[in-house]
């Protein structure tokens, strides 16, 4: 099918007669060629009938809801925990909690696309904060539910009630709405000290006012866990932070505020809670027309940029040369130049081999940057941070294998292990060269049975390396949680996680220019398979060096005859009696 | 200058074309090395494309007249290949051009390619053109030809053809040094070239005695 539609023969038949026309008008009229090749697009506007994009229809700007949540009197409180708020939800929105508890957002799994492993945030190992197992109680601030807030108690997601089910933390519309740590995902409704024991406390939130404030959520929502992940803001992905809450145009021309103020579900699509686009299942080319929204086949993973751009999406007079661009290189490659562009750093290294350094005063030593940002926290290493960071480039087709917990690892020639790996090649006609950040770790690592150690950090017992900095006991209870053998040794390996780069898409007049990538050492240098015009390593060295060398030649050849030309001419002429010329 | 006896070698659409042709080669030449990433010379990329590519079509299009003319006016007998005086006029360019010696060939309108320039020329127009013009037209359109399955089972790579394009474009460099160093070669340095603009050659004195009595009648008007 995909076949028939690439050559369907009246489409083709069509874009030749196009082609042809503009040659023919190109040749022939000087006038067509002189306009400036930098002439920008014409000016989009937001609403624009002939535009090649679908029009998203534009949020309505205040509320137009039919309902006042305030007004409810099942909203009206008081409510002692955030179950009890779920109820209430419940009583009205009867289907919300079972349509959350199939979703990823609930269950933290996901069938992975080639291997259909199952695979997620309980499955998977990373060079973040390493694993979820024996770290729960600190994990779930980022989960859509509530559990038992007892320390070292774990509540499978599965068997937990459907008014565990987060609702407020999607819909909160206050902003006020917090998980406090270590309480299984919820919220402090009385005053807790954090960490016991330290003097410090966290103030109760008022469930009733934020019950009461609800509606669809915004993207400081969705950035809660989001933009947070990895352990703090822009940590993990480098495309996601808190600078996308109010973004300017220049960070992201489809969610500036004072332009398509697009939120993320605009692209990330739902219906009955299944938020379209993940992680685990990328579309990595997506290929016969645009996804357009509400229609028949836009079901899953939907969040492309061809969902609405197609995949001819240039005008102009670029857009021909630009357009044929599509079918090898992800549009994320040109339009997204740099990540973490918003002011807020992202890590780009984490080595846990340095951690367990005390200060003066005992305590964990703090290293922090010019600007307040941790450089060295002995609870968890040393780190590189990375802004304005020009992304890593890789053929991609969609599909990411990751390393679950426990899976045989053994480290590469250059002693890195790859905790994921991408799919895809130059030649898998599956595959579009996309751009990536690379996270480096350095993380404990068993030598004798070769798999990456689970560890349990977060906690306040005595194995909690965060509490008490000892690996021994830290990987012992990980592992342990993990439910895997370890033989009791540990050491330190590289590791590395590949992450897509999708967000912070720049605007048009920011991408990348030809040359960045048509030069020598440009963008994609490293990027094998295909010819790259103007990039040296493509050239056939036996072609250059015989054409080059023969041209050298020629003109040594023919300076030196019209050298000796001249002189012979000279001393004949100098000579008296002789022919002029 | 009527007086002179003026035998029209190089006809006015002749003239058009060679020179137009020639700038268009330049441009293609200092815009493909360019896109090639041979050197950089201050020329964005995009500019370097856009100048190739128009002016690659334009190429085409004078092309397309040139053969046109050629065959309606009998000029393609030009470039028929023969062998005779072949070696005298290679021994002249080893060494007779050095004593000043006469070219051993002398050009009619009928004949205004010695027999070296009927190779060279031939050469150009039946190997090194067709290797630029397909390679070079087989790239333009290669986003839509590169999907056929067809060139991947003969495993023809974009690669492949860019690498003939480049064959193709060092054979002109070289083709186009040596040109441009044989139009010095006349009876001035400037003789062929004034008679690629004027269409006329002006014979050397020397060789018409009776032109060069008229000359010097005229010098002495």
């Amino acid at each position: 099918m995909p076949l028939f539609h690439r050559f369907a023969p009246a489409a083709r038949l069509g874009r030749w007669l196009r082609l042809a026309a503009v040659c023919a008008a190109v040749a022939l009229a000087p006038s067509a060629w002189a306009s400036p090749a930098s002439a920008p697009l014409s000016a989009q506007a937001e609403v624009d009938i002939h535009s090649p994009y679908r029009v998203v229809p534009k949020m309505p700007t205040g509320s137009k809801a039919t309902a006042d949540h305030s007004k409810f009197k099942e909203l009206q409180g008081p409510f002692k925990s955030g179950p009890e708020v779920t109820a209430a939800c419940l009583s009205c929105h009867t289907e919300a909690a079972k349509q959350i508890k199939g979703t990823i957002h609930w269950k933290w799994e996901e069938v992975e696309q080639d291997s259909k492993r199952i695979v997620g945030k309980n499955k998977v190992m990373n060079n973040f904060c390493v694993s979820t197992p024996s770290n729960q109680q600190f994990c779930t601030g980022c989960h859509v539910g509530y559990g038992d807030a007892k320390s070292g108690e774990f509540v499978a997601f599965s068997k937990r009630p459907d008014t565990d089910v987060d609702c407020l933390v999607c819909h909160d519309q206050t902003g006020k709405y917090k998980k406090a740590p270590y309480q299984s995902g919820n919220p402090a409704t009385t005053r807790i000290e954090m960490p016991p024991g330290s003097g410090k406390f966290i103030e109760p939130i008022d469930l009733s006012v934020i019950a009461q404030h609800v509606g669809d959520p915004k993207r400081a929502n969705c950035g809660t866990c989001h933009f947070a992940g990895g352990g703090g803001d822009g940590v993990k992905h480098g495309d996601l932070d808190s600078s996308l809450i109010n973004p300017p145009k220049s960070l992201d021309v489809h969610m500036a505020s004072d332009g398509l103020n697009f939120q993320c579900q605009t692209c990330h699509a739902t219906g009955g809670h299944e938020v379209s686009g993940s992680h685990y299942k990328l579309d990595a080319k997506h290929e016969g027309g645009q996804y357009v929204r509400g229609s028949q086949h836009n079901m899953g993973s939907a969040a492309s940029c061809q969902s609405c751009h197609g995949d001819t999406p240039h005008k102009g007079s670029l857009a021909q040369d630009l357009n044929m661009h599509t079918r090898n290189i992800a549009c994320q490659t040109c339009h997204i130049p740099e990540f973490a562009r918003g002011g807020v750093p992202t890590k780009m290294e984490w080595d846990y081999s340095k951690a367990g350094q005390r200060g003066p005063d005992g305590k964990p030593l703090v290293i922090k940057d010019e600007h307040g940002h941790p450089t060295y926290l002995g609870i968890k290493g040393s780190f590189k941070l990375g802004e304005n960071v020009a992304p890593d480039y890789t053929w991609f087709n969609g599909a990411v294998k990751w390393m679950n917990i426990g899976e045989n690892a053994v480290p590469n020639k250059d002693g890195v292990i790859a905790i994921n790996q991408y799919g895809g090649s130059a030649t898998d006609g599956k595959s579009r060269i996309w751009p990536v950040k690379t996270m480096k770790g350095t993380q404990p690592y068993d030598p004798d049975m070769h798999r990456l150690l689970a560890i349990h950090n977060a906690g306040f017992d005595d194995a909690a390396y965060w509490h008490t900095m000892d690996w021994q006991k830290s990987i012992a209870a990980g592992m342990k949680e993990a439910g895997l053998q370890w033989s009791g040794k540990y050491t330190f390996v590289k590791t590395t996680t590949t992450w897509p780069i999708t967000h912070m898409v720049a605007p048009k007049d920011k991408a990348l220019s030809c040359a960045q990538c048509h030069t020598n050492q440009g963008r994609l240098e490293k990027i094998d398979g295909i010819y790259i015009p103007g990039r040296g390593k493509d050239h056939q060295p036996w072609i250059e060096m015989i054409g080059l060398g023969v041209a050298g030649l020629s003109l040594a050849g023919v300076l030196v005859h019209g050298g000796i030309r001249s002189f012979m001419w000279l001393r004949r002429r100098d000579k008296p009696g002789s022919k002029k010329h | 200058m009527s007086h002179k006896k003026h035998v029209i070698l190089f006809k006015r659409f002749e003239r058009f074309w060679h020179w137009s042709q020639a700038g268009l080669i330049i441009l293609l030449m200092l815009s493909g090395f360019r896109i090639h990433g041979l050197y950089d010379l201050g020329m964005d990329f995009h500019t370097a494309l856009r100048i190739h590519t128009v002016a690659a079509w334009s190429l085409v299009v004078l092309w397309v007249f040139a053969i046109f003319w050629h065959f309606t006016t009998g000029e393609w007998k030009q470039y028929i290949p023969t062998f005779d005086k072949l070696f005298l006029i290679a021994r002249h360019y080893a060494f007779g051009i050095f004593r000043g010696e006469d070219h051993p060939y002398h050009q009619t309108a009928a004949r205004k390619h010695n027999p070296l320039q009927r190779l060279a020329y031939l050469g150009v127009k039946l190997m090194i053109n067709p290797i630029i013009w397909i390679s070079g037209i087989w790239l333009i359109f290669f986003a839509d030809w590169g999907a056929w399955p067809i060139w991947q089972q003969w495993g023809i790579s974009l690669q492949v053809v860019a690498w003939a394009h480049t064959v193709g474009a060092y054979m002109m460099l070289i083709f186009f040094i040596v040109h441009v160093y044989l139009t010095t070669t006349g009876h001035t340095p400037m003789a062929h070239i004034m008679a690629m603009i004027r269409g006329y050659e002006d014979e050397p004195a020397h060789h018409h005695p009776r032109a060069k009595a008229a000359h010097k009648a005229t010098e002495n008007a």
